[in-house]
Order: C-alpha cells, then structure tokens, then sequence
C-alpha cells in the first residue's frame, strides 16, 4: 500500500483486524512523562491527560479537537465536566497541542468500527489495539462527524469518570474513610458522615499520582445533568469583539507577507517564471518558486504541483507583484479538458461497466428487469464543488536553526506537522504547530499544501512570514467534491412497489455506506466503476452522501411518482423494518403538516438520509415566482441519538442545510481548458440572508448510539429541494445546479391546467 | 505621513495610498478584527463604518478614506465595560459558528440600526445581504437583530446597558 486514504485505512484496517489484540501504546489516561510540565500552568495539575485543575477549583478540559465553529470545544467539555461532577461554571476547555499524545484514537477507532455498537464500559483489548493504529497513524482528525460520537463517548466521557474515581479515592485515603461513602457535587468532594467537604483542588495532587481506570463506570443518560442542557459556547463572546484570533490574525515581530499560486491546469509544471515586473512593484521583496508536493496522511492524501510565491512587505503588494507576474506551465496535455468531456467519460464509462465492483448486490435484479412490466430509468449528475471557507487559505511560519514553529486553523494537526516536516527535512519533533479558530474548514483544510508553501516560503526568507492565498487561488486550487454521474433502474410491481433497484456510478470515496438504501426493495444491484479525471479530489461537508443523498433520495420519489404514490406515504410503506428511520420521517412529516394543501405555484417535498450514525429528514417548501425559486421554509427532524448540546445541534443543522442548500441552488465548478472557470463570489455564489429560508429543526433523543451532528444536514436538503420543485413545476431536476433551470414556463402551464 | 482616525484615535503612519483600507488597517494598525474574505466587495467580511456608513474596505483605496473616521469591530462596543446591544444579543442568539464574518455582519447590522431602529424583514434583507456566512447563519443573525432592536425600543440610552446585561445573563 502506497498511499494511506481514509477508505483503505478502513479496508486494510478492518483485514489486519483479527491480529490486532495487543499491544497498548497512549491511552486517554496515560500522563506520558512530561505532559505535566507541558500543559499545566502555574496551580494547575494534569490529573488525567484530558484533565487539567487549578488551585482555583477551575477544571480545563483538554480537547484534542479544532473549532470551526461546530462548538466541539464546549460539547466535549460538557461531556467531560458531567462524568466529573464538576461545576461548569468553573469549567473551561482548551485545545490539545499538536503531540502524539493527543492522538485521538477514537476517531481512528470510528472510522475502523463505523458501525460497532459500544457498551458501556468500552473493551479494553479491542481498544487499546485501535488506539495503537490511530497512535501509529498520527490522527488528531477533526472531520467525519467524529468528535462527539467517538472521542466525545470514548476519550472525553472516559477522562471525566476516571478522573472523578480518582479523586474519591484520593479524598477516601486523605480522610480514612470508604469510597462508597464520598459523594461528589459541583466539583466538591462530600462525606456527609463526618461533615467533609473539600473542593477537587485540594485532592488533585495526590490524585494525579494515581493511574486512572480505563473502564470507569459510566453515567446512564437519566444521571446526565450537563449533557443535554442548553450551555453557551465558550468561543462565542471573542467572536463578537473582533478578539477572536484566527491564523490570519497572527502577528509576529518582523513579519513579511506572501502569497501564492499553482498551475491553473491541476498538476501542471514549471517551465519558466518571468519576474521583473513582479519585482519592480513597490514592497516586493522576493519571488520564490516552490516544489511540487504530495503527502500520503491518512486523511488528508494528495499531489500539487509546483507554485510561485511572491515575498512582500505586505499583502497588497504580494498581490500586485503576483499578477505582475508571467508564468509559464507545461500542462501536460490536460489543457483540453472540460466538464462536458469529463461527463461524457463517465457517461461512457458508466455504460462499459468494466470492472464493475458492487457495493451491495442481493435478490436478483437482471431476473426481475426481464421480466418487469413497469422499469424507471434516469440518469443523475452533480458538479464538482469547491469548499470556499470564509477565511482563505493562510499560515504564518517561522523557520530556524532546524526548527519550524507555524500557526495554522487545520482539522489535522498532527499529519499537518508531519507534513511541515518532510517538506522541510527535518523531524516532527523540531516543528510546532498552534492551531488557531478555522473560519470554516468543510473538509479543505484538512489537506496541508498551504501549511507546506509558507513553511518553504519562509524557510526562504529566513524571516516569520504571512502566506495568503486570495480568494481567487481559494477557489481554483482547492480539493474538490468530485463531479458524479450515477444511473438508475428500477421496476415496479402491478401495485406500484419497487421489486428491483439498480445503481451504477462513478468514483467510489466514503462513507462506503453513502449509495446504500434504507427501503425494502427485494432485489438491489448497486456499484460503481472507475473513471479517473485530473481534478483533485476533497472532501466536503458530508463526503459521498452530499452526491448519493441527491441521487437516491430523488429517485425513490421518482418511483413514487410513477407508482401514483404519495412520496411520504411511499417511504414510509417501504421502511417497516426500519423503525428508527420511520420514526424520524413521521415527526418531519408532522412537523411540516406534509398533508396540508399548498397555493397554486407553490410545492412540498421531503428527504431521508442516515449518515454518520445520525438520521435526518427534511421537508422543503419552496415558491415558484417568476421561473425563479423561493425556498421560504426547511423543516428538518435529527437523531443523533442523544444531543450532547440541544442548541448545537440545532445550530449544525442550519449551517448544514445552507451549505448544501448554496450547492444544490448556485455550486458548481466547471472544468474548461483543464481549470476552474470560476474565481470568487461572484461566480461562485453563496446564499445569502435574502434568500436564505426559514429552517426548523426537531430533534428526537431515541437513545441509539451518538451519531455526529456536523454533516448529517447537507446530503438530504438539495433531493427535499429538487422533490419541492417537481411537486411545483412538474419539472424532475437530475442535474445540480438548480440555477441552471428555467421554469418559468412550466409553472405558467401548471396554472393553466390549474 | 498619512493620518487616519481609527475608533477615535487618530493614527499616523507611511503607506502607499493605492492600498485598500483593509490592509492599512491589518497591517499597519495590527487591527485584526476586520476580515479578508473575497478582495473584490463580494462578502462583506471586511465591513467598516467611514464616517459612520458601511463600506468593503477590501477594495476602498486608502487615498479616498484618508482623514476620515472609521470605527471598526474594534470600536463597536460603547466602551472596554459594555457590548453594544448588537453584540449582546449575538451572544443570546448564539450566533456565530467559525466567526470569521461576524465582524463584518456586525458592522453593517449596526449601520443598519443606526438609521433604521426597528427593521423589518426586508430592511434587514437589504442591508444584510452583501454579507455572506457559509456557516449559514441567516436566521440567527435576523433574529438578533431583532432582538438588538427591542433593546432600542425598551430602553433609553441610559438604561441600554443594564437592559444588555440582563438579557445576556450578566
């Protein structure tokens, strides 16, 4: 194996499985020798490596997770602070160091068990080999909806019930009486018989000199008292003052600026950069040309080519000297490529089928095409689809006598700091990354070619320097959602039920699970094939669900359309044996009053998608004025199983929908002259507060295990949208984006039919 | 030396005067609050009141700025003790996600408020929409706003301050 991806970290995971029983390396319990001194402040001991009290009595959760805004800083906290009985208003939380001890093995664990059914009181053998790959692989991932139902149930719940058994312990031998009889409270120690009380601090030191159990007992969900509750966000009051410190905020003595670019055409070479004119601008101090670049991190793998970066005193003339600039690149042929070719291959490929690999293939479906009376077919397809995070692309660095020190925001600091180093030649050890707030992350900033352009920028200039892509390299050089096309076939019985389904698509990533179904259909053929193209591919919010979620949540009401069926009633015929999914499609519909009658022009439809551990359906309301599409209402019912931060929840839900929603209404990337035709904003829009709609959201707590929160909203908004547009228009919308549509005919003969 | 008065201090320093406000405030002032998102007034990350209107300071040279007043995120709040209403009820709403165009958000929601106290949907519709967040927070943003609105309504200039507090819970 080559190169480490997420899907062959599972698959090779999942095989190498039945060795993997021993062998513990860090656990979330193990103080490894120096953390102390590392991480505690003056009055404070590490009671646990997740854990950290003052003299003050204030607990500081560590959380090995990056803020982008999903408030993982807070939920992990909760739930760290409610297994430690501790008083939240004395509790805070602060990020992990990028070190190898703060590995986050869970989510490692996660995504190698995606589906495992935790008790408890987790494995330990199971575990402590899961923790040794995560521990070997480096991952300190935030991304896959992970943290809260893997290092949140596994690490944070974990650290705060040791913790607490720790301190009782540590209190029972201080004061020579039972563990039974001390109770805790509010971050206080209690025994009532001798009328003791003393707060965590006075015992922390002498519990930090214990080992912490890694099978603590848990808190059952009705014991919960900060889980669950409503809680203010600890990030959001320096994101009201303009005090928040993104990485583009960091400022060093002696700083210069930077910025970069890359071939238009992906992965094209350098044959010659004319820079006089560049450096005649006013401020600009060097023009660097930077080294193609590749990194095989497990969840971040990816090639660039070479870039050229201008050094200036300043941004804006790091600008105006780069595009001052005359570059010349060999493309390697790729110069031709466009998004019609590259639809028309997979059209292509699709209909060749070779080397088909199948994802799920049951019944007999070719038997029952033969035979069939009734068979749907429809081809589906989506662009490609850039992340466009608020805060562009930017890392501030700092290279000397072997060492590398850098501030970045990035969802993978530890395969970030790995990558800083091989670029530089030198080890991990001697490179210390501060990871900052993301202004947005989505999946983009997982990948490190921005972190690797301003260590060699500034390895260069021998001063600290500040590289900033503009938006406009932000939107051409990004890691894209790739471009998919998927084709349908399905037949119907005398009653309008599904007998067969069959899904063909390009380009399989993760979740394997993505273009799987929840409804009883007796007979499925689903696979892809491979049809590779030299746009790179990205995650993005949601990964392979933000394309299946489209397709197959379409098709489904598609056939409910041909069977005469009510796409609501049709679902839910064909979930009996799924009773949590029906569950969550009965409270949207309720929610929604699906049955209500709707004004001429205007159009209902709705959308059911698990992913990540978490179920979601929306119903979508939209108006047709004018051939142009009001979305006036989103309703949307989530079950994560239980929610760590009801407002959080709720919070992600609405970022999620309006992310897919941007997609499904405006995004889209075309390929022409083998590179991004699009640039900023303006061709690359956004929603904004006009036409964003009204969104509700319902959560249901069904006690199934937590599931994540952050991706789960995107994949079914743009199929509950494209369903609300048929039900208005008559028009069934195959291909994203919806911009691209003119329906201004159709509804003015829908009036006329009335 | 140029001379620009920033959140009431007047500032003097050397600049080319072609460039965009934005980055003499960054740069040379080491005013951070004030974002770079598109550099072509596309998002409104970079928004700032000039002699108290919202402009994109992203692409407003320096030379059509210079004197002027400008107040930045920095600047909002009526002092280093007290949050202006917007901000207090951008905390009650739990507003921002990544935070990264609140600055901007906020500062154009304030021109709003400042000419208009009680915006309807479509005011807020008007001023709000040059401000893109692709965190998605529209409808906690309209609502905050409204919310900001109220304390207008209820309170007197004087009694604005406790009015914040109590609604924050301080």
């Amino acid at each position: 194996m080559n190169k480490w991806t997420r899907r062959a970290f599972l698959s090779t995971g999942i095989i190498a499985g039945t060795g993997l029983v021993v062998g513990v390396s860090i656990r979330p319990g193990n103080r490894a020798q120096g953390l102390q001194e590392l991480m505690a402040g003056e009055d404070e001991t590490l009671v646990h490596a997740y854990i950290k009290i003052g003299a003050d009595n204030v607990v500081t959760a560590i959380i090995p997770h990056s803020e982008m805004g999903q408030g993982v800083q807070t939920s992990l906290a909760q739930m760290v602070a409610d297994e430690l009985d501790a008083d939240w208003d004395l509790v805070r939380a602060e990020e992990a160091p990028a070190l190898d001890e703060y590995a986050n093995f869970a989510v490692g664990k996660g995504f190698l068990i995606p589906d495992a059914k935790f008790p408890d009181i987790i494995v330990p053998s199971v575990d402590g080999a899961l923790m040794q790959i995560a521990d070997v692989l480096n991952v300190q991932v935030t991304g896959g909806s992970g943290s809260i139902r893997f290092t949140g149930e596994l690490g944070s719940r974990i650290a705060g019930a040791a913790t607490r058994q720790l301190l009782v312990q540590a209190a029972a031998q201080k004061w020579q009486v039972p563990e039974s009889e001390i109770e805790t409270e509010k971050s206080h120690l209690i025994h009532r018989a001798s009328s003791r009380n003393e707060p965590y601090a006075a015992l922390a030191v002498a519990a930090s000199a214990m080992t912490p159990s890694y099978t603590p007992e848990l808190k059952r969900q009705e014991q919960f008292k900060i889980m669950g509750q409503q809680v203010q966000r600890f990030d959001i009051p320096a994101k009201v003052d303009g005090t928040a410190k993104f990485a583009l905020d960091v400022r060093l003595p002696g700083m210069l600026y930077a910025t970069v670019t890359r071939s238009p055409v992906f992965g094209g070479s350098l044959i010659g950069t004319k820079d006089e004119a560049a450096r005649a601008v006013s401020g600009v101090i060097d023009v660097y040309e930077l080294p193609p670049m590749e990194s095989n991190d497990m969840v971040g793998a990816f090639a660039a080519g070479e870039s050229v970066a201008v050094l200036a005193e300043g941004y804006w003339p790091a600008i105006q000297g780069l595009k001052a600039l005359e570059i010349e690149w060999d493309t390697g042929g790729n110069e031709t490529v466009t998004s019609d070719k590259i639809f028309a291959q997979f059209d292509a490929d699709i209909s060749a089928a070779q080397d088909r690999q199948t994802d799920s293939i049951f019944g007999d479906a070719d038997d029952v095409f033969s035979t069939a009376a009734n068979i749907i077919s429809a081809d589906y397809r989506v662009p490609y689809l850039a992340h466009t995070c608020m805060e562009p692309l930017n890392a501030t660095a700092e290279v000397k006598d072997g060492r590398c020190e850098i501030w970045i925001g990035c969802q993978n600091p530890l395969g970030f700091r790995q990558a800083v180093a091989d670029a530089l030649g030198i080890d991990a050890e001697n490179v210390t990354l501060h990871n900052q707030f993301m202004g947005g992350g989505f999946g983009r900033k997982a990948r490190p070619d921005y972190a690797i352009q301003a260590a060699l920028v500034a390895e260069r200039a021998g001063r600290p320097v500040q590289l900033i892509w503009s938006r406009e390299e932000d939107v051409r050089q990004d890691f894209y959602r790739p471009a998919v096309q998927s084709r349908f076939r399905a037949a119907l019985d005398n009653e309008g039920n599904p007998i067969a389904w069959e899904n063909t698509y390009v380009d399989k990533h993760e979740p394997i699970e993505a273009p799987l179904i929840p409804y009883a259909i007796p007979a499925q053929n689903i696979g892809y094939v491979a049809s590779p193209t030299h746009v790179p591919f990205g995650a993005w919010r949601s990964v392979d669900h933000s394309q299946h979620g489209f397709f197959t949540e379409s098709f489904i009401d598609e056939l409910a359309v041909a069977a005469g069926k009510d796409p609501y009633e049709y679902r839910v015929g064909l979930l009996s044996n799924h009773p949590r999914h029906l569950a969550i499609l009965e409270k949207v519909a309720e929610e929604a009053q699906w049955s209500r009658p709707l004004a001429g022009g205007r159009g209902r439809g709705i959308s059911l998608q698990e992913s990540f551990g978490t179920l979601v359906a929306q119903v979508v309301e939209v108006t047709i004025v004018d051939g142009d599409i009001s979305v006036d209402r989103v309703v949307a019912a989530i079950d994560a199983g239980f929610a760590i931060s009801p407002d959080g929840i709720t919070a992600q839900v609405e970022s999620a929908i309006i992310y897919g929603l941007t997609a499904a209404l405006h995004g889209e990337i075309t390929i022409e002259n083998g590179a991004v035709a699009q640039s900023n904003f303006h061709d690359y829009e956004a929603v904004r507060m006009d036409t964003a709609p009204k969104i509700e959201t319902h959560i249901i707590n069904s006690g199934y295990a937590i599931g994540g929160a952050g991706e789960p909203g995107t994949p079914g908004i743009a199929p509950a949208l494209a369903n609300a547009v048929f039900d208005a228009t008559g028009i069934r919308v195959r291909n994203l984006p919806l911009n691209q549509f003119n329906l201004r005919f159709r509804v003015e003969e829908a009036g006329v039919v009335g | 030396m140029a001379v620009l008065i920033v959140n009431g201090t007047r500032e003097e320093f050397d600049v080319d005067p072609s460039t965009p406000l934005l980055w003499v405030l960054r740069e040379k002032l080491a005013l951070t609050g004030t974002k770079f998102g598109c550099g072509i007034a596309q998002c409104g990350a970079c928004t700032v009141h000039v002699d108290g209107d919202p402009i994109r300071s992203c692409n407003t040279p320096f030379s059509a700025v210079e004197g002027k007043e400008i107040t930045t995120i920095e600047g909002l709040a009526p002092s280093s003790e007290e949050l202006h209403p917007l901000q207090t009820a951008w905390i009650e709403h739990q507003v921002p996600q990544c935070g990264y165009c609140q600055s901007g958000q906020l500062m154009s929601a304030a021109a709003l408020l400042a000419s208009n106290p009680n915006p309807d949907d479509a005011a807020i519709d008007s001023a709000m929409r040059g401000n893109i967040c692709r965190c998605g927070m529209y409808g906690r943003i309209r609502q905050a706003i409204k919310t900001s609105a109220t304390y207008y309504e209820v309170a007197s200039t004087s009694e604005l301050t406790a009015t914040a507090q109590e609604v924050s819970g301080e």
